[in-house]
């Protein structure tokens, strides 16, 4: 996928003209979707999770399933997504979120459910919850966040680190010798029978939020139609625990990250499913 | 029946929705019966990848507000309990059921009661109590289930049923009788958010260390009031018994056939046997004990429950023990034989 072109932020602050201030006289264009609640986030400024959340509410919004929706939180840096995301949601423990969602659909087969976690969570601790459920196909999507490192504990080397790359506890960077070369989680579950949809995204410049956004509404119009399980790896920027600005993370991700883990889809259904 | 069949035909019969499980001896009949039984009565029965994966299943399904069960036998139970602590954290009630077997490691397939610590005293971690049954036949073991999911939904807590290898593969008759499943309202479960409620959130995570105390002390206090109200215990022949044997499950039953003998003998012997090991029958113990002279607790395992029954006693009385282990069974004779040892060193030898 090739990357369009990066949003820059402002760097001059000015001050809204008085006009702004009288709301009727302009057309509402924007704003957050009414399936996110009204509150500040804990995510560190440039974090992916803040972006993605709101993808997957909007998507809830535009599906108008608010009242069918439930999410399975992980623990890592999202353990608090069910504050944001205004819907019924369950906090699983680390990794056991594809586990806890099965129940869950199994039982509320009419229900979307999704999962939405984080690479120690999903790809070291949950790998087993993960691989079973996908094998089944369990009627599910699986949000995968990968930021190649554990952002809550504060950056300490995940599965998907990459090779070389420095982390708290990959101090001269990651060998595979020792540790194996980063896992390509979307490619593993892509093989697996009941995966149904897998692919990889990004959210770093405007075009890849599109991507995402278009991938997670696939997801759940899929689920929609019984079909399996989807498989959506997000590669999120992680300021804090990289030691980057936003803006090089977002280089990052395209520089170096995407490259390890290529972005594109790697599962596709065949024929009319693919008009969505 | 077999005690495992036993309950999981009460399970069916008590409305269970949902059973997750995975193999290991000696419970596995749970899991083929319902295997076989539950898509009969659309309900879901799924063959997990590991306890892990099961205990989790058991935490989406109660957190969505389904009636749920998963059983284990000791090696598989120790791999649940950090999702019996994230239940009990959440407040999710669901019916465990663990049929113990000796250890420790792998141990064997033989009966045991070395998961007494495990059931009573946490398991997981943090601070959390299960409501702890002990079946001592077929029968309860069907009976335990109804009471075991009527007691999870009354509290809002995970309910253990602490059987063990024999009471699981014993054959027995056993009736199931006609039981009313109440329907209880479960407005916290995650169904979906409606525009007409606030949303509904599973958790056990409470970051602000004001807000963890005080759902601490919240749960304390459902402590307390299943410790008032849901203490269960049995007496045979105490009113006039000069010793008392204290005994739970298979351990009662064969201290029942001991009591006999001994009072052939002419020794004044009664038997006490706690059905809830929590709430432990602390003050019930307590009172046998401004009467008898001395109690005798008998267990499969090196000396567990000892420990409650000499707090319940609080040094009125001396309080003395036996146990076998490694799923070896004392014989009611043998019982008899360290009892007289105890009671009359030199007589018995």
């Amino acid at each position: 996928m090739q990357t369009e072109e990066m949003i820059l932020p402002e760097t001059k602050v000015t001050e809204l003209p008085e006009a702004c201030s009288h709301e009727d006289e302009y057309e509402l264009v924007y704003q957050r979707p009414s399936t996110m609640v009204d509150t500040t986030m804990h995510y560190c400024p440039g974090c992916a999770h803040s972006l993605v959340h709101k993808l997957i509410m909007e998507v809830v919004q535009e599906m108008d399933i608010q009242e069918k929706t439930i999410g399975i939180a992980p623990v890592g840096c999202s353990v608090f997504a069910y504050d944001y995301m205004d819907i019924d949601m369950q906090e699983a423990a680390h990794g056991r979120a594809a586990a806890v969602a099965t129940a869950v659909k199994r039982l509320m087969p009419q229900h979307y459910v999704f999962t939405y976690q984080g690479d120690g969570d999903l790809a070291a601790i949950g790998i087993a919850e993960t691989i079973h459920a996908v094998n089944r196909g369990e009627n599910i999507l699986i949000v995968f966040m990968n930021n190649a490192v554990y952002g809550m504990t504060s950056g300490q080397m995940a599965p998907t680190t990459l090779t070389g790359m420095k982390t708290t506890t990959s101090p001269d960077g990651r060998q595979n010798e020792m540790y194996g070369a980063p896992m390509k989680i979307a490619e593993l579950m892509a093989q697996l029978p009941g995966a149904y949809f897998v692919t990889r995204q990004a959210v770093n410049n405007a075009g890849a939020v599109r991507h995402t956004k278009k991938a997670l509404l696939n997801a759940f119009k899929y689920q929609q139609q019984h079909k399996g399980t989807c498989f959506v790896e997000i590669l999120a920027n992680c300021p804090s625990n990289w030691k980057m600005t936003p803006l090089e993370t977002s280089h990052f991700i395209d520089d170096e990250m995407s490259h390890a883990f290529p972005l594109g889809d790697i599962k596709v259904p065949k024929g009319d499913l693919k008009i969505f | 029946m077999k005690g495992n069949e036993a309950l999981a035909e009460a399970a069916i019969q008590a409305g269970c929705d949902a059973y997750f499980g995975y193999p290991i001896t000696p419970q596995s009949e749970v899991l083929e019966y319902l295997a076989r039984e539950m898509p009969k009565h659309n309900r879901v029965c799924l063959q997990a990848e590991s306890e892990v994966a099961s205990i989790n299943m058991v935490y989406g399904a109660a957190g969505a507000g389904f009636r749920v069960m998963t059983t284990s036998s000791s090696p598989g139970f120790s791999l649940m309990q950090e999702g019996v602590s994230y239940i009990a954290g959440a407040e999710l009630p669901c019916l465990l059921v663990n049929v113990n077997r000796a250890g420790p490691g792998l141990g064997t397939i033989q009966p045991g009661q070395g998961d007494y610590f495990q059931a009573v005293k946490g398991g997981g971690h943090g601070d959390y109590k299960l409501i702890v049954l002990a079946p001592s036949s077929v029968q309860e073991m069907a009976d335990f289930v109804f009471l075991g999911f009527d007691l999870a939904e009354k509290y809002r807590n995970p309910v253990l049923l602490l059987s063990d290898g024999a009471i699981g593969q014993m054959m027995e008759k056993v009736t199931f009788g006609h039981h009313e499943v109440k329907v209880s309202e479960k407005p916290w479960a995650t169904t979906g958010k409606p525009a007409t409620r606030q949303r509904n959130y599973i958790t056990s995570l409470h970051i602000k260390p004001e807000e963890m105390e005080k759902h601490n002390f919240h749960l304390e206090e459902k402590y307390n009031s299943i410790r008032k109200n849901e203490v269960r215990y049995e007496e045979m022949n105490t009113e006039d018994a000069e010793y008392i044997f204290v005994a739970y499950g298979l351990s009662a039953r064969i201290c029942t056939k001991a009591m006999d003998l001994c009072r052939k003998q002419g020794l004044k012997v009664g038997l006490f046997r706690p059905i809830t090991l929590f709430p432990f029958p602390y003050d019930a113990l307590n009172k046998l004990a401004d009467k008898a002279t001395m109690m005798m607790t008998m267990e499969l395992n090196a000396g567990q429950m000892v420990e409650d029954v000499k707090l319940a006693v609080n040094g009125k009385i001396p309080v003395d023990f036996y146990g076998r282990m490694g799923g070896m069974i004392p014989t009611p004779e043998e019982i008899v034989h360290h009892f007289e040892n105890v009671i009359h060193p030199t007589y018995a030898n």
